[in-house]
């Protein structure tokens, strides 16, 4: 018989959830922790003083009291509170917090910056008495005054920064993820932020080594080309070279070896806020099937958007604008404000604590479309799974930013070969038995089970869909 | 043909899909009165650490069940009549079947201890008991969790992560070392102790205390101490739970009698997973298994044989992994706690005490590996111990096991050069 008890148990734990149980007060923050926070505090008001006009704007002291005073906090801070932790997977309490799930603070935080990328975007005037802030640093590095870029380029790298020290503490058990970062926050500082600012300073044009067409969609513009050419010297020529090279050899070559992680968790920079800031947020990301569709359908269609505007955009200047006329300039407008602006930065960045780091690398990104259709159909990269180990927990869908199922995949004994996977190793990281492995393997036999060559294996998938 | 399953987890879950797979017409209906979808029972641990929400742990998307056609039906059974074959559901009425398998899992052990029943202490089983935690951790300040195995250490955990004091009575002198070799076992009880848990070896329960009100206010151990509590976890291993068929005329030893092909005495009737018991011929004891990868893969079997195929177990190559804490361990073929005549054991262990390899080899073939604060591959593994592959072999191609993930430590070659000399 089953005991009363039992048959009283009626609870809807679908509908209802499971609520934050009770906690006994936390370890109180320690001084240095208190010190750290102070700073950050400290830095908010040199800031503000600033904005209201203190003569401190525009000098050295202005900028390093109100940039990197709280940027030293901040990494301070979480090298504290991490150093004494024991070495290990840090997830405790994220579906408790407010901020991190969906709670009122996650809102409030995912407005305020969608709010700044409106600013940034349209306006920048508003802006103005952050901008002024950074003069000095934009003087040493392009020797000329700073605007909203140069603004948005150096809280971008602080931001990887800061949260790669994070990053560093969170996953300092795991020297795949402490690589990882250190190659972002160097990308990100280096190609990023010093080499574009400093080519200013040397008349040149502003140049970023580590985007490439069709993430930096006018780099294989026309007009770029012409732009490049004038700069005289050989360096625009170089860029031009650079950039044809990395679109059609590099990448391509790169995934076939590493997959698109190489790219999307290695070097990229969106991939690098995603990875860095963007961690504390990446289990919101939608794991349906649904969005899978979603997902198919909008990042190719951003892809084949970006592809025709750049094809016409080629035709109209070597026709000199007689088969399409401003056609392809009205094209090239929209894609910049939707795509470019709207959708990469409001979207991709305002909206990583509503709907995970990856909005924009998932469902918009044309440079992940183009290297996830190398990883899936061309590439030696993929994540194996450990025989039957899985037992279905979860952990690794739940913390996948890409929103991916791989739970899927696990549980049957599949490898995951997914083209949005970007390899970032976290549903590895999370396991608690040990079944997934990011690989590079050396053949298509274990990729797919039909067939060992790469073109079979891109039919027989084009039969299937 | 309609199928009953009674329980959805591993098991009547992996065998529902195994029926869909051979009898695309057959009605199937999985029932479960603990919740409405199948969910992940080793991830309890995981909601209640605010690491994933319950949704999260459901291993199918909701769809799946429509798809496959499995009818989902939320219910406690309470009576089997397998002459008429017809279920009594608990205020839901009745249903008929023309199969049943009967996959009810396990419950957890309580040993007829003074106060077992106050209020503060529970098991960690399922849904049930992980709600009564939510109740019984409310202004908790301390809690002594009875019995060190793989179930204890996660109570542990979850209660510890809720900044609570935790003290952990092992009965053994180490932790789980009836099941883990000693030296394993130690870096367990490292781990537990470096965690900053209260861990008292070779101490047992005496008693449970409870105040006035029928809530539990602390422990007696057999060494006389008291240990002020407000929760008690009762984590000393699980049984068979074979509530609902005891008095129905279906066999029952510790747990469920069947055969090797699920079938219990009764006609149309079958029990896999937790609850059944595996009669074995001759003198070999009979045969319960009780982790999640043998529930899922008795479903299995028993799905197809339910589905009208000749199958039989095969339980394979042994395999089972667990995390303690951080540190995570993983067991191929046969490893004994004790050393065991005829068997030879190697091993190492790195001296941070993070990483250790156990080989076990009899005439010189290798029959068992323990790794902890390693990743090894299971296919591999499996491959070595099925060939009977010898030392030499095994350790000269140790690499191809390895499954860390990049630029980690690699340890192959210490191993085997320690290994190599040991042998020697």
């Amino acid at each position: 018989m089953i005991d009363a008890k039992t048959l009283e148990y009626d609870f809807k734990e679908e509908e209802l959830g499971f609520e934050e149980p009770f906690k006994q007060e936390d370890v109180p923050l320690t001084t240095g922790e208190k010190i750290s926070l102070g700073l950050v505090a400290l830095g908010i008001l040199a800031f503000v003083v600033q904005l209201l006009g203190s003569p401190l704007q525009g000098t050295w002291a202005g900028f390093l009291l109100a940039f990197i005073l709280p940027s030293i906090g901040a990494s301070l801070y979480f090298w504290l509170s991490y150093k004494d932790t024991v070495p290990g997977i840090k997830h405790n309490n994220n579906y408790y917090r407010s901020l991190l799930a969906r709670g009122s603070l996650g809102w409030i935080a995912g407005i305020v910056m969608t709010g700044f990328y409106i600013l940034l975007y349209w306006w920048p005037k508003y802006l103005e008495g952050g901008i002024r802030m950074t003069d000095p640093l934009s003087g040493l590095l392009t020797g000329g005054p700073a605007n909203q870029w140069f603004l948005y380029g150096l809280l971008y790298t602080i931001a990887v920064t800061v949260f790669g020290i994070r990053m560093f503490m969170k996953y300092r058990h795991n020297r795949y993820q402490k690589i990882r970062t250190a190659s972002v926050m160097f990308f990100q500082l280096g190609l990023a932020f010093i080499i574009p600012n400093v080519l200013k300073a040397f008349n040149q044009p502003e140049y970023y080594f580590s985007y490439f067409w069709p993430l930096k969609y006018d780099y294989l513009f026309p007009s770029s080309f012409s732009y490049f050419m004038q700069s005289g010297s050989g360096v625009g020529m170089f860029f031009i070279f650079w950039g044809l090279m990395m679109t059609f050899l590099a990448t391509p070559v790169l995934t076939y070896f590493y997959g698109k992680r190489w790219y999307c968790s290695w070097v990229c920079g969106c991939g690098g806020l995603a990875e860095t800031m963007g961690d504390p947020w990446r289990q919101l990301s939608d794991k349906s099937t649904k969005a899978w569709r979603i997902e198919r359908v909008l990042i190719h269609a951003v892809l084949v958007f970006i592809v025709i505007t750049t094809v016409l955009l080629w035709i109209n200047s070597s026709t000199s604008g007689s088969v399409f006329g401003s056609y392809s300039f009205t094209l090239k407008k929209w894609y910049g404000f939707y795509i470019g602006a709207i959708f990469s930065g409001v979207i991709g960045v305002g909206f990583y604590p509503l709907m995970g780091s990856r909005v924009w690398c998932r469902f918009g990104c044309p440079m992940a479309a183009i290297l996830g259709i190398f990883q899936k159909f061309f590439s030696r990269f993929r994540i194996t799974t450990n025989g039957g180990q899985c037992m279905s927990c979860g952990n690794c869908s739940t913390y996948c930013e890409m929103g991916i199922d791989v739970r899927a995949y696990a549980q049957k004994g599949e490898n995951i070969i997914r083209s949005s996977c970007v390899g970032c190793g976290v549903c590895a990281a999370v396991c608690p038995r040990g079944v997934l492995k990011l690989e590079n393997g050396g053949t298509y036999k274990d990729r797919y089970e039909h067939s060992d060559k790469p073109v079979t294996a891109f039919l027989d998938s084009i039969r299937h869909i | 043909m309609h199928i009953a399953i009674i329980g959805n987890g591993a098991t009547g879950v992996a065998a529902a899909k195994r029926i869909r797979q051979l009898q695309p017409d057959w009605k199937i209906t999985l029932i479960s009165g603990e919740s409405d979808y199948h969910y992940s029972r080793p991830a309890l641990m995981y909601i209640f650490m605010g690491h994933m929400s319950f949704k999260d742990t459901k291993p199918y998307q909701d769809h799946f069940w429509k798809i496959n056609n499995i009818d989902l039906l939320r219910a406690w059974v309470t009576e089997i009549d397998h002459n008429n074959k017809k279920l009594t559901l608990h205020q839901k009425g009745q249903l008929t079947y023309d199969k049943l398998l009967i996959a009810t899992g396990s419950k957890s052990n309580k040993f007829g201890w003074p106060g077992q029943d106050l209020k503060g202490v529970q098991g960690l089983w399922d849904l049930m008991d992980l709600r009564s935690l939510y109740e019984n951790v409310k202004n908790a300040k301390r809690a002594v969790i009875v019995g060190g195995g793989l179930i204890g250490i996660e109570l542990a955990e979850m209660i510890h992560s809720r900044n609570m004091e935790v003290t952990f009575l092992v009965r053994e002198n180490s932790y789980w070392n009836n099941v883990l070799p000693k030296e394993e076992s130690m870096m367990i009880n490292r781990i537990i102790r470096h965690e900053g848990l209260d861990l008292k070896l070779e101490t047992e329960l005496k008693e449970i205390e409870g105040e006035q009100n029928g809530r539990v206010s602390g422990v007696v151990t057999n060494k006389g101490e008291r240990i002020d509590c407000e929760i008690v976890g009762l984590t000393a291993g699980v049984s068979p739970n074979t509530d609902l068929v005891k008095e129905t005329g279906i066999d029952t030893g510790r747990g469920i009698l069947v055969d090797w092909s699920f079938r219990t005495n009764a006609p149309d009737v079958f029990a896999a997973g937790d609850c059944a018991e595996l009669v074995t011929e001759g003198d070999l004891r009979n045969v319960i298994q009780q982790v999640w990868y043998t529930g899922k893969m008795q479903g299995k079997v028993a799905g197809e044989v339910i589905a009208g195929q000749d199958s039989t177990y095969d339980p394979g190559i042994w395999y089972n992994s667990a995390k303690f804490f951080d540190l995570e361990y993983q067991t191929y073929g046969n490893v004994s706690n004790v050393p065991v005549q005829g068997e030879h054991n190697l091993y190492w262990e790195h001296q941070n005490h993070q990483h250790s390899m156990r080989i076990i080899t009899r005439n010189s073939i290798v029959i068992g590996i323990n790794v902890m604060g390693l990743r090894y591959r299971h296919k591999v593994c499996e491959r070595w111990i099925r060939e009977e592959k010898t030392l030499d072999y095994v350790l000269d191609n140790l690499k191809e096991a390895n499954f860390d993930p990049e630029f980690y430590d690699k340890f192959e070659q210490e191993i085997r050069h320690t290994f190599k000399e040991m042998a020697a």
